[in-house]
């Protein structure tokens, strides 16, 4: 009985949690354009409904609607693969994601975590380097010279900076001496945030992982003006929504993890019910992912070589050199 | 967990998709599908480890091997494109064949020695399951690896840092 229990909890959890990612991807992408129009001083979308409002219902009436072209050269196996593995991986990112403290429902403690797993942030991680397969895959299996050039780009950035992406976290871990979110959450209760501890971690997190997500200035697998779009220049209809979707799905993960391991999580400046203790961690993660828009209309796109050098010869060195700093200040501290 | 038949069935099918998989990546043309097809059999063993209570190797193969590695091997694939080469013709080496073929011969009869002829179990450790889940699985294979295990753990760190050192010297020669 206990068994039938969890899995009914575990759905109910699965199904809310995707529902929700799947809205807030959706309007995401009104407000990534609407913000973008505001910054470049102009409206964005406002014909369909209300304030535009209905933008991405009849986006996704189009994508759906659009002819379904597979190149004639193209490997199609791959080419329709590669699409599912990109938004397969940024969901499960939510999987490990604690939104909020736990509640007390029809007599039961559940924990507003669909998993929480002892080793969570190395799921994490594993999860989003399979997720990468999408993006090169889906360059290479086109048959198309900038889809492969984009590929290229793909794989040899990300493999560059989730090094240092994963270097970043590591003063975080080795405060909290645990990879489970949940816990991790908990230990800084009380505005004993992260960040306060470990500043400059999180501005090299938040620099991985806008490469990470290729969004600009870093978004050299689709950079439109050199690769007319990169990775996904054969992909029409529902596989290019797909790739969408999972770009933003992938960028909402990126600012929950952010939440998670840096600004408290769930904690607030002051305590709300358990249940509704997931409202400042909707807010935090609002927040940041406000600023990856933001500046996204506000820097320019690097260069390749700029990129590379950039991640092995300054962030790498300053990861390195921000694990040895908390590492002597934990010793000097006793802790 | 051992012994259900839960436990049964996800072993019995990732132990087949993985045998699957493995032959896929000697038998296909396409360097990218052999490539693919390897990292689906990784992915496999990381759930044959998951079955052994083994959540952190299981989590570092996907992410070091399935996910980095492989997306290395890949990038080369994509950068070389092979595609070419596999037109190439055999390159005929009969000595290393045989003894490749004599080899695989004596591992395959090993392997059938210790499952049908006699099972060696092997001694039982002091890392029990639920000694394992009691501690946390990080911190029990952290705390070994950093008391008893230092001095070869530093080794290899040291083995691997001249494997970087030797590819960059092999790449710079060429100046």
């Amino acid at each position: 009985m206990e068994l039938a229990y969890f899995l009914i909890e575990t759905v109910v959890k699965v199904v809310a949690v995707f529902a929700v990612l799947m809205l807030v991807v959706a309007y995401l992408t009104l407000a990534e354009r609407k913000i973008l129009g505001r910054i470049q001083v102009r409206y964005g979308p406002n014909r369909v409904g209300p304030f535009g409002l209905f933008q991405p219902i009849a986006d996704g009436i189009k994508a759906f609607f659009k002819e379904d072209l597979v190149p004639a050269r193209a490997d199609k196996t791959l080419f329709v693969i590669a699409p599912m593995i990109s938004i397969t991986a940024a969901i499960s990112l939510f999987a490990v994601i604690p939104f909020g403290e736990q509640i007390e429902l029809f007599g039961r403690r559940i924990s507003l975590t669909i998993a929480s797993l002892d080793i969570g942030l190395l799921y994490v991680f594993a999860v989003a380097s399979l997720g990468e397969y999408g993006i090169v895959l889906g360059g290479w299996s086109g048959y198309n010279k900038y889809g492969l050039m984009g590929a290229l780009r793909a794989a040899a950035q990300m493999i560059s900076y989730e090094v240092a992406l994963a270097l970043s976290v590591m003063g975080v871990l080795m405060i909290a001496g645990t990879l489970n979110l949940v816990e991790i959450v908990r230990q800084q209760a009380g505005w004993h945030w992260n960040i306060l501890y470990q500043p400059f971690a999180f501005i090299f997190y938040l620099v991985c992982a806008l490469a990470e997500i290729n969004r600009t200035p870093f978004d050299m697998p689709e950079a439109e003006a050199e690769l007319a779009c990169g990775f996904n220049i054969e992909y029409s209809s529902m596989k290019f929504a797909l790739f969408f979707m999972a770009e933003y799905a992938h960028l909402v993960a990126v600012c929950a993890i952010a939440t998670t391991l840096f600004l408290g999580g769930w904690d607030g400046p002051f305590n709300l019910p358990p249940a509704l203790s997931w409202i400042w961690f909707v807010a935090k993660t609002g927040i940041l992912v406000y600023f990856f828009i933001w500046e996204r209309g506000t820097f320019p796109r690097l260069r390749y070589d700029q990129i590379m050098r950039f991640g092995w010869k300054f962030l790498l060195p300053l990861t390195l050199a921000n694990i040895v700093g908390t590492g002597l200040y934990m010793v000097l501290r006793g802790m | 967990m051992t012994g259900s038949i839960f436990y049964w069935i996800a072993f019995v099918v990732t132990a087949l998709a993985a045998v699957f998989a493995a032959v896929m990546v000697i038998t296909r043309r396409n360097p990218i599908h052999s490539a693919m097809f390897l990292v689906l059999n990784f992915l496999c063993i990381a759930v044959l480890y998951l079955l052994l209570n083994a959540q952190f190797i299981a989590i570092i193969q996907v992410m070091i091997y399935a996910g980095a590695i492989m997306m290395l091997v890949i990038f080369v694939i994509m950068l070389l494109s092979v595609e070419e080469e596999e037109r190439r013709r055999k390159i005929p080496v009969p000595l290393a064949q045989m003894l490749g073929m004599v080899l695989v011969f004596i591992l395959f009869a090993q392997l059938i020695f210790g499952v049908v002829v006699k099972v060696l179990p092997g001694e039982q450790g002091e890392f029990s399951p639920e000694r394992i889940a009691e501690l946390g699985d990080v911190k029990t294979i952290a705390g070994l690896l950093f008391t008893k295990f230092l001095f070869p753990f530093e080794v290899a760190s040291i083995i691997l840092l001249v494997g970087i050192i030797g590819a960059v010297i092999l790449s710079k020669k060429e100046r």
